[in-house]
């Protein structure tokens, strides 16, 4: 599942980041930013016109993320994980 | 005392207090906020340690990585690398992170050692970090990371002493240099969470508070809800805080112009004295308390950490008139003054995003438009309560700032439109945890504001209003003349003259000549309009009186709206130049303003004139 698809509230954890195109900054951004395997992730509020763009807890930390960069991030489940 | 300066350069994430350290550290009163992206340039200071070595400080923009993807990130990475122009490897990194935040924080830590540069690294904000009982072993912390590290409250005074002895004393040995690839960045992220486990004890991953808070204020309702309600309580809180302090001044001055003008004898130099400094700057300087209630509100949302949840709930619509979230913020100081806003677009990823950014930038009302609106608004709208609560000179100013917003909107559109733009516009924007601003902040923050207007007042503006009522009062009229001596005055010829350009938009020759030196700085056109009906002695109780005397409704509104959209002031189209290094952009800003405020202000005048 990608994280644009997350449920508002649904505990998961983060597979990895998909490049959209060759060398694409955005992914390498959101690696940066610490959307790497394992890292727990949780959709805290979504916009609203849309529900884009989406809030999503990881670490400390709430970025905002459109639903074009959030569908770079694919996710699974915690109690798969 | 050591002769050698030791260069000292402050790094690390957004928002994590860099520019507070340095304020604190040098002295400084660099603009501090609560968001990500506040400092976009680098900036110097200095200070004399207790040895009594020089230090000097870098105050650099924040990054969340050394792999730089726009223009500020850019000037952090050259520094550190040693590769900016005119600017040695400073001899120290000083790596400031966050200590509520440190998963996040650490990993540029890490990045930065890798740089093989002595590094020193400041746990900031130890305070909040206490107060969520968040547990750091920073012994532990400093074995693992083979730094030194030291703890800081950079808002507080004595805050970086731990610091302070640490950059005083020996500098630390640099860490090997290690190449920088895929793998190794994975391996970061892996450091972090093995330094984590060991060191970090944090009850909860979020405050509390900022969880309580966000529930309202994004909401997708509430939170819209919100959003409008402060804004508007913004200019009500102008208007019904700011006017009466207005109105003393504005007794105040001409009170002092009329007992000058009894000590003097009457002449050209009573008329400058009363009719140019009391008259004209006086008027200007009325507008102070406005201005400073505006940026008190602006300044407490900065510090407060309101305004990226803002920009949340508004991106969607952003998007749609081809802008990124991140235009919000570089927009949104606009409304203080475009120059900043325009240098905040650095922090725009995408060159094109940026470039449009720049251009509708200078459509936000900035500050300077506000004693232009609050006469014409006083002077033409009658105080009446609409819906029993909102003063309608209020809900005209809101209006004129929308104007000026859906403006931009329709501009950022066709621009969209235009450059068919099909590609993406990145947002990843961090929300910051709400802070209760610091009343020293604030004070220090409105200092500086009133001291920036002060400032035009008794340079630029001062200037202008002294050659304007030059221009108003000489030559004298002629032998036998029939008319007001001012008509026969280079201000009447030239207005006149200009006439022929604004008379289709309403504007008569006095305001017509008022506009040349409001391109120089839009308050003049208040001090010019007071100084020119002064000299020609039409401004009888005050020039709000004067001006409902002399021009109608109609002209008002199209002079409001004029001011919404026309391509002033000089220093924005400058800082246009500077920042896209191009004319062109600064011709097209020019032309598109000019043709939108000419619009609409015809349609406005003569659509006011055809129902009066």
């Amino acid at each position: 599942m990608r994280l644009s698809e997350l449920p508002k509230g649904a505990p998961a954890v983060v597979d990895r980041v998909h490049d959209a195109h060759a060398a694409d900054p955005i992914a390498q951004r959101l690696r940066d930013l610490g959307f790497v395997d394992g890292e727990p992730v949780r959709v805290v509020a979504v916009g609203p016109m849309g529900g884009d763009p989406v809030l999503i807890q990881i670490g400390f930390t709430r970025f905002a993320l459109r639903k074009a960069e959030a569908s770079r991030v694919s996710v699974r489940s915690e109690a798969a994980a | 005392m050591s002769a050698s300066t030791l260069r000292i350069a402050l790094v690390g994430n957004p928002n994590c207090g860099k520019t507070a350290l340095f304020n604190l550290l040098t002295g400084g009163r660099q603009k501090v906020a609560n968001y990500a992206g506040v400092t976009v340039e680098r900036k110097e200071g200095r200070f004399t340690a207790p040895s009594g070595r020089v230090l000097q400080i870098l105050d650099l923009p924040g990054t969340y990585s050394l792999d730089a993807n726009s223009p500020d990130e850019m000037i952090t990475r050259d520094v550190c690398a040693g590769n900016y122009p005119g600017e040695a490897v400073p001899d120290l990194i000083v790596c400031v992170a966050d200590a509520t935040n440190l998963r996040l924080h650490l990993r540029f830590v890490l990045e930065v050692k890798r740089l093989g540069r002595p590094v020193v690294l400041a746990l900031n904000m130890m305070d909040t970090a206490r107060q969520r009982g968040i547990v750091i072993d920073v012994p532990e912390l400093q074995r693992r990371l083979g730094l030194p590290v030291v703890e800081t409250v950079a808002v507080k005074r004595g805050g970086a002493q731990a610091l302070i002895e640490r950059v005083d004393g020996e500098v630390p040995a640099a860490a090997p240099v290690q190449p920088d690839d895929a793998a190794s960045r994975a391996d970061l992220h892996a450091q972090v969470r093995e330094l984590l486990a060991a060191t970090l004890t944090m009850p909860r991953a979020t405050a509390a508070i900022d969880d309580t808070l966000d529930r309202w204020a994004l909401h997708p309702v509430f939170g819209l809800a919100i959003l409008a309600v402060v804004m508007f309580l913004v200019f009500q809180a102008v208007y019904s805080i700011g006017k009466p302090m207005t109105d003393a001044i504005a007794d105040g001055f001409d009170w002092m112009g009329g007992h000058a003008a009894t000590l003097m004898p009457a002449g050209p130099l009573q008329s400058l004295v009363t009719d140019g400094l009391f008259g004209g700057l006086g008027t200007v300087l009325g507008f102070l308390p406005e201005i400073l209630v505006l940026f008190l509100f602006i300044i407490v949302l900065e510090e407060s950490g309101y305004l990226p949840r803002a920009a949340f709930l508004l991106d969607r619509l952003m998007l749609s008139v081809g802008l990124t979230g991140r235009s919000f913020i570089p927009l949104l100081s606009s409304f203080a003054c475009a120059i900043p806003g325009i240098m905040g677009t650095r922090s725009i990823t995408d060159p094109r995003d940026r470039l449009t950014t720049i251009l509708i930038a200078p459509l936000m009302t900035c500050s300077a438009r506000l004693p232009v609106y609050a006469l014409l608004i006083g002077a033409f709208i009658p105080i009446r309560y609409v819906f029993g609560v909102f003063n309608l000179q209020g809900v005209v100013l809101f209006t004129l700032y929308l104007a000026g917003i859906l403006g931009a909107m329709l501009v950022g559109w066709v621009m969209k439109h235009i450059r068919r733009d099909k590609s993406e516009h990145a947002l990843m924007m961090e929300l910051p945890s709400y802070r209760v601003p610091k009343l020293r902040d604030v004070a220090i923050g409105l200092y500086e504001r009133g001291m920036i207007f002060l400032k035009r007042l008794t340079g630029v503006i001062l200037g202008l209003t002294v050659l304007m009522w030059f221009l108003s009062t000489f030559p004298g009229a002629p032998e036998g003349a029939t008319r007001p001596a001012i008509e026969y005055s280079f201000a009447g010829y030239i207005g006149r003259g200009l006439q022929y350009i604004f008379a289709p938009i309403g504007f008569n020759w006095q305001i017509s000549l008022a506009l040349i030196p409001a391109f120089a700085a839009r308050e003049t056109a208040v001090a010019a309009l007071a100084t020119v009906y002064l000299v020609g002695g039409e401004a009888a109780g005050g020039l709000g009186h004067a001006l409902a005397g002399q021009i109608s409704l109609a002209s008002a509104l199209s002079l409001l709206v004029w001011f919404a959209y026309a391509p002033q002031c000089m220093s924005t189209l400058a800082i246009i130049k500077r920042e896209t290094d191009s004319w062109r952009n600064v011709a097209i800003s020019f032309g598109y303003m000019f043709v939108m405020a000419y619009t609409a202000s015809f349609i406005v005048y003569q659509v006011a004139r055809a129902l009066a």
